[in-house]
């Protein structure tokens, strides 16, 4: 490991893909994400073997994407939640075509211009696939500086290990904010293991096909099935989650993200006041961190999601009480970012009303 | 005995499932024949398009990836950014090139992506049933325009070669037919160098096919490519639009 080095978010990001051997970044202007493909401009035209285009649309980036992916070279693209839309088409091809790709959403306020503002509205799309058909992506979300490097380096090595596209969910506030950071040490992009499925001209060999077209029904079914299987496998591998004071406590808050760090000071707060609250915060969306909620489930019997939405990941941690325990909501849509004493009055209020 | 004739290399033995008369297999077997005679089997990489010819990996014995409706230039962009010595064409119909994908071709071109495009033109959607195309012509009829493709109401043919060849990145830009064996033996040569003008790493070629569908066309595939010489040639002429390197 090297150096502690201060940078923003964003630049966070496009440093560790560069890192974890990225050496194709394809994406369209849209903000609160600017300075992630700025970065990507500049660091890639000082690398002899790096690309980057600024496509004439988000479709276009999102496709090449498939293109350089179909060859096994690393390869990422960004936008925020209009953006991501848009790309929507080449996800679901990407995840039918079972190949490997990063991409980053640093969500704002929506539904559709919305605003540039940090908001979580775009859970339901990132955790659901998003795009149409039977399929999942792996979402991962970052809660510090640290994390956005290391999740980035993960979240090439998940798209590979699962050929499977992987998504970085933030927002505005993670890409700007500054912390200091270790980068884990640069993969050169050669060293890393041959891909036996890629295209690259079949020299000795028959025609190679990456494809998600597959017009008999019953071999659709197998398909759909072996994915399937994949993502259970995924979901017995991966899910993480951060505890932060949960030891002894009565009350835990589940929040990802932003909303995370703001319930990570309000939980500060209230501990103050002698309030035994805690944090469970899900790294990865999906696969959702069911079993860690359901070991805390086991004693805690109230527990309040905070979301910057009118409600999503809530849906997901419903799902996994099953009703066993008291579940509690509080957000703020459309850019709206709470204040560590507006969530300790919610945290307070329910604490006592539950008395707890 | 002398072989005079057989299946390239670079075909799959497998039986077309093209209608009867579609120009199709006759543009799959110039392309293949054009592989082996440049000797590039070894290092081409296909992009396909969504529409009859999406099963073009049935027949072609080459690298293929396929890409969503309209978008094989820009997936053909990214394999050839990231694999800069092998040669990538897509193989492209009039509604995915010219309406669903124009923005991705027209930036590819001008971008001058070293890539190849093989664009068959047969005016009418085959694959859905033969509705209105970017390229149906005036007065022609389809399922969406029973009277026939009506100007004021539909807009003229879409002439996607020629603005295409107004882009600075396109080198090499030429409509040909396969409606006869004189224009077969044409189309071959442009395939041909479309592919050399990728191989020398000059720029953007296209070649634009004028292909007949008997079967939207509700034609004998002998009247089809009648139909072609005398009704759509007239809309969209045979000719080199544009040639940056006579020489080859």
């Amino acid at each position: 490991m090297g150096e502690r080095i201060l940078l923003q978010g964003s630049h966070v990001i496009a440093e560790a893909a560069i890192r974890a051997g990225c050496r194709y970044y394809f994406g369209y202007p849209i903000t609160p994400q600017n300075e992630f493909t700025e970065y990507m401009a500049n660091a890639l035209a000082s690398l002899s073997d790096g690309v980057f285009i600024q496509a004439e649309s988000e479709v276009a980036a999102i496709n090449m994407v498939i293109g350089v992916s179909m060859t096994g070279r690393r390869v990422m693209t960004s936008s925020s939640s209009p953006g991501i839309s848009l790309k929507q088409e080449g996800i679901s091809f990407l995840s039918g075509q079972e190949l490997p790709a990063v991409i980053v959403n640093t969500m704002r306020g929506g539904p559709g211009l919305g605003n540039i503002a940090p908001a979580q509205g775009d859970y339901f799309q990132a955790t659901r696939g998003g795009g149409h058909g039977d399929y999942r992506n792996i979402v991962l979300a970052p809660g510090s500086g640290q994390e956005l490097a290391d999740f980035t380096r993960m979240s090439f090595e998940y798209a590979d290990r699962y050929r499977i596209p992987v998504i970085i969910l933030g927002d505005g506030m993670m890409g700007q904010m500054m912390e200091p950071v270790e980068f884990p040490e640069p993969i050169d992009p050669g060293s890393l293991p041959e891909k036996p499925w890629v295209l690259d001209g079949a020299k000795g060999r028959h025609s190679r096909i990456i494809r998600s077209m597959i017009l008999d029904a019953s071999a659709m079914e197998e398909h759909n099935w072996r994915l399937f299987r994949k993502y259970q496998m995924i979901e017995r591998e991966i899910p993480q989650v951060e505890l932060f004071l949960t030891d002894d406590a009565r009350l835990v808050v589940v929040a990802y993200g932003t909303a995370s760090r703001i319930a990570k000071g309000a939980i500060k707060r209230v501990r103050e006041m002698g309030l035994k609250v805690g944090l469970i915060r899900p790294k990865t969306l999906w696969p959702f961190p069911k079993g860690p909620l359901l070991e805390l489930s086991r004693v805690v019997t109230d527990f309040l999601v905070f979301e910057m939405s009118t409600g999503q990941m809530v849906e997901d941690v419903k799902l996994s009480l099953e009703g066993r325990r008291r579940l509690h909501f509080y957000g703020r849509p459309g850019g709206i970012i709470s204040t560590p004493d507006e969530i300790a009055k919610v945290i307070n209020r329910i604490y006592f009303k539950e008395g707890l | 005995m002398k072989r005079v004739f057989g299946r390239p290399r670079s075909m799959k033995d497998a039986v077309f499932h093209y209608c009867p008369g579609c120009g199709h297999s006759i543009i799959h077997r110039l392309v293949a024949e054009v592989i082996d005679e440049l000797d590039i089997r070894e290092k081409i990489i296909c992009v396909p398009p969504v529409g009859c010819a999406v099963l073009a990996y049935n027949y072609l014995d080459i690298d293929m990836g396929e890409a969503p409706h309209g978008r094989a230039t820009a997936v053909a962009t990214g394999i050839k950014r990231a694999l800069p010595d092998r040669i990538v064409f897509s193989y492209q119909g009039d509604g995915d090139i010219a309406a669903i994908g124009t923005a991705e071709t027209i930036h590819a071109a001008n971008r001058g992506e070293k890539i190849t495009v093989i664009f068959v033109n047969n005016g009418t959607y085959g694959m859905t049933g033969g509705q209105m195309a970017p390229t149906t012509i005036i007065g022609q009829r389809s399922t969406t325009t029973p009277g026939g493709r009506n100007l004021d109401r539909d807009g003229a043919p879409l002439d996607l070669s020629e603005m295409l060849a107004i882009n600075n990145g396109s080198v090499y830009i030429e409509r040909t037919a396969v409606d006869s064996t004189r224009n077969i033996i044409r189309t071959k040569k442009a395939i041909t160098k479309a592919f050399r003008v990728q191989m020398e790493g000059l720029g953007f070629a296209l070649v634009e096919i004028l292909s007949p569908c008997p079967t939207n066309l509700k034609m004998s595939p002998v009247q089809a490519s009648k139909w072609i010489s005398s009704k759509m040639t007239t809309c969209f002429p045979l000719k080199v639009i544009k040639d940056k390197i006579a020489r080859l």
